[in-house]
């Protein structure tokens, strides 16, 4: 096996993330919810989000998948909690180019968000990894439309 | 007989994947292919292209010989009565969509019964729920017995008077199971129905007898017994095909054509509109050969010794768990499973970095993942170049997949 190679893809962080995942759960009150999936292998995501005045007040999710979906979508949680819709959404742009491998903005500090690095290298693993981030873009626009 | 050689004919096999050597263990989603279709296709190509069942020129009777050739080795092989009641088609997916769209718009109708079952692969579940809900039909499920087998039982209590199709796999994609489908088909008849048999995983490894079946329809795709993509069979009887309606018009498919009305060939060229996939029939045909030659009866007996070893190999791993009947008799050469608290994609990924393909996910079989009460598996298919020492690299890997996950928890 070559390990080197699979640590890269499963970092502590991520495993830490995937056995106690932060902010796992539903928002019950004046929330927007996502159900999204990967339809090709059974990931499921529900993300629920309490956008208030432009800034993400609240971020829940609930689902089941691998552990790089389940950790990400746990990251992404801590990450935009608290967070201006707009600093959401420019997170989720960095985190798109760092999936595909692209340069990307590090004046931002990604904290735990920067051990899915790895998993650029991995492209079939690259939409689990999207999946709770494409659900968060997906809420808070629906969101600033209503 | 089933020999070491067997491996030399597929030149995929010999390379490496991520620094070790390939082990390739899912054939239920496709095959590999030998060079004796690699070349029959070349050889096509380079030789006899041309279009068929027109034109005077050489060439053309040549891809036409070729062509309906393959039609009479597919005949022999399902021991159909007549190459009429074989139609190629792109895969079994577009065969059982033709049967739904045709044979059901015409024969369906509103309280109508189709009955299929809990183990279908999606593509013998969406054609039929696409018809229940545009005839006003019943779209009912045969229930399964705890081991993932089908009684009679439940059958008999599934269909009715108002059944008009009964649609069934006979070897589940997922859980191996061999499905009684010739008693299946009795029940069937008594109450007037049709039988459909979704044959895509049971055509590369059992011996087909379509006439020993009494089915009224057998789908099945190239690619899952060593041929190409893109082709695949539907057979149906004929006094029933000969009712039916093509479903795509066009070229090829005509008799005579007016400017407001048309008449269609005869069987089987009026269910294939436009010019045909002549490659893909020449190449399935020199699959059939292949197949043919190492024998299909060996090939069975030698995927029943396959899923015993990996089934025996494979309960010793603590933790993992094996879907589907535990008698290895009762299943083809598919091992569905899970590693315990590893995710079925994170089981693919640490063996694919030891060149090992598995398949990881709900395997196009959704209804069938919630009956079992899981999201995904992975799942370990043999074929007839996959021996003992490929099922060791597996366990093997399994086994240090088990322990770095247990490390880095």
């Amino acid at each position: 096996m070559s390990s080197n190679n699979l640590d890269q893809l499963y970092r502590r962080v991520i495993m830490d993330h995937y056995k106690t995942p932060r902010n796992k759960g539903t928002l019950d009150t004046n929330s927007v919810n996502i159900e999204m999936n990967n339809p090709t292998c059974g990931d499921r995501i529900l993300l629920t989000l309490q956008v208030e005045d432009g800034i993400v007040k609240d971020a829940k999710f609930d689902g089941e998948g691998c552990s790089i979906s389940m950790a990400s979508a746990s990251m992404m949680t801590q990450a935009v909690k608290g967070q201006p819709v707009e600093n959401a959404l420019k997170l989720s742009h960095i985190f798109s180019d760092m999936m595909l491998g692209k340069e990307y903005d590090d004046s931002i500090d990604l904290g735990d968000i920067e051990a899915l690095q790895g998993v650029s290298q991995f492209p079939a693993r690259i939409k689990c990894a999207t999946l709770a981030w494409k659900a968060m873009e997906k809420g808070v626009q629906s969101e600033e439309k209503s | 007989m089933i020999s070491k050689e067997i491996k030399s004919y597929f030149p995929i096999l010999n390379q490496e994947i991520n620094g070790h050597p390939l082990v390739y263990l899912d054939s239920a989603a496709t095959s590999q292919k030998p060079v004796q279709v690699i070349e029959a296709l070349k050889n096509y190509y380079e030789f006899d292209n041309s279009n068929v069942h027109r034109g005077v020129h050489t060439l053309g009777n040549r891809a036409t010989e070729k062509y309906e050739g393959a039609r009479e080795k597919v005949r022999k092989f399902i021991n159909a009565k007549s190459t009429e009641e074989i139609i190629f088609l792109r895969g079994t997916t577009t065969a059982i969509n033709l049967v739904a769209q045709s044979y059901g718009r015409a024969n369906v109708e509103e309280g109508d019964e189709i009955v299929i079952t809990y183990m279908e692969h999606h593509s013998n579940i969406i054609p039929w729920q696409q018809l229940a809900k545009e005839r006003g039909a019943v779209l009912k499920y045969i229930e399964l017995e705890e081991d993932g087998t089908i009684s009679l039982e439940q059958v008999r209590a599934a269909i009715t008077d108002r059944t008009k199709i009964v649609s069934m796999v006979y070897v589940s994609n997922v859980l191996g199971t061999m499905n009684p489908v010739k008693e299946v088909a009795k029940l069937a008849h008594e109450v007037g129905a049709v039988m459909v048999v979704d044959g895509a995983q049971a055509a590369p490894h059992l011996k087909i007898d379509v006439q020993d079946l009494d089915c009224d329809f057998f789908a099945f795709s190239g690619h899952k017994m060593v041929g190409p993509t893109g082709i695949g069979v539907l057979y149906g009887k004929k006094a029933l095909l000969n009712d039916m309606e093509p479903v795509e018009f066009g070229g090829e498919m005509i008799d005579f054509v007016g400017l407001y009305d048309s008449t269609w060939k005869e069987l089987p060229w009026k269910f294939e509109g436009g010019t045909p996939i002549i490659a893909g029939a020449v190449g399935l045909g020199a699959a059939i050969d292949f197949l043919n030659d190492i024998g299909l009866n060996e090939i069975e007996k030698h995927e029943h010794k396959m899923a015993a070893y990996a089934m025996d190999k494979m309960s010793g791993i603590e933790g993992l768990e094996i879907y589907g009947p535990a008698d290895p008799a009762k299943r083809a050469g598919i091992v569905t499973f899970n590693l315990n608290d590893v995710h079925p994609h994170d089981v693919a990924t640490v063996l694919d970095m030891s060149g090992i393909a598995v398949r990881a996910g709900h395997h196009c079989a959704q209804p069938l993942m919630k009956w079992l009460n899981v999201s995904a598996t992975a799942r370990a298919s043999f074929y007839l170049y996959n021996d003992e020492s490929d099922i060791d690299r597996l366990v093997e890997e399994l086994r240090s997949a088990k322990e770095y996950f247990n490390d880095v928890f």
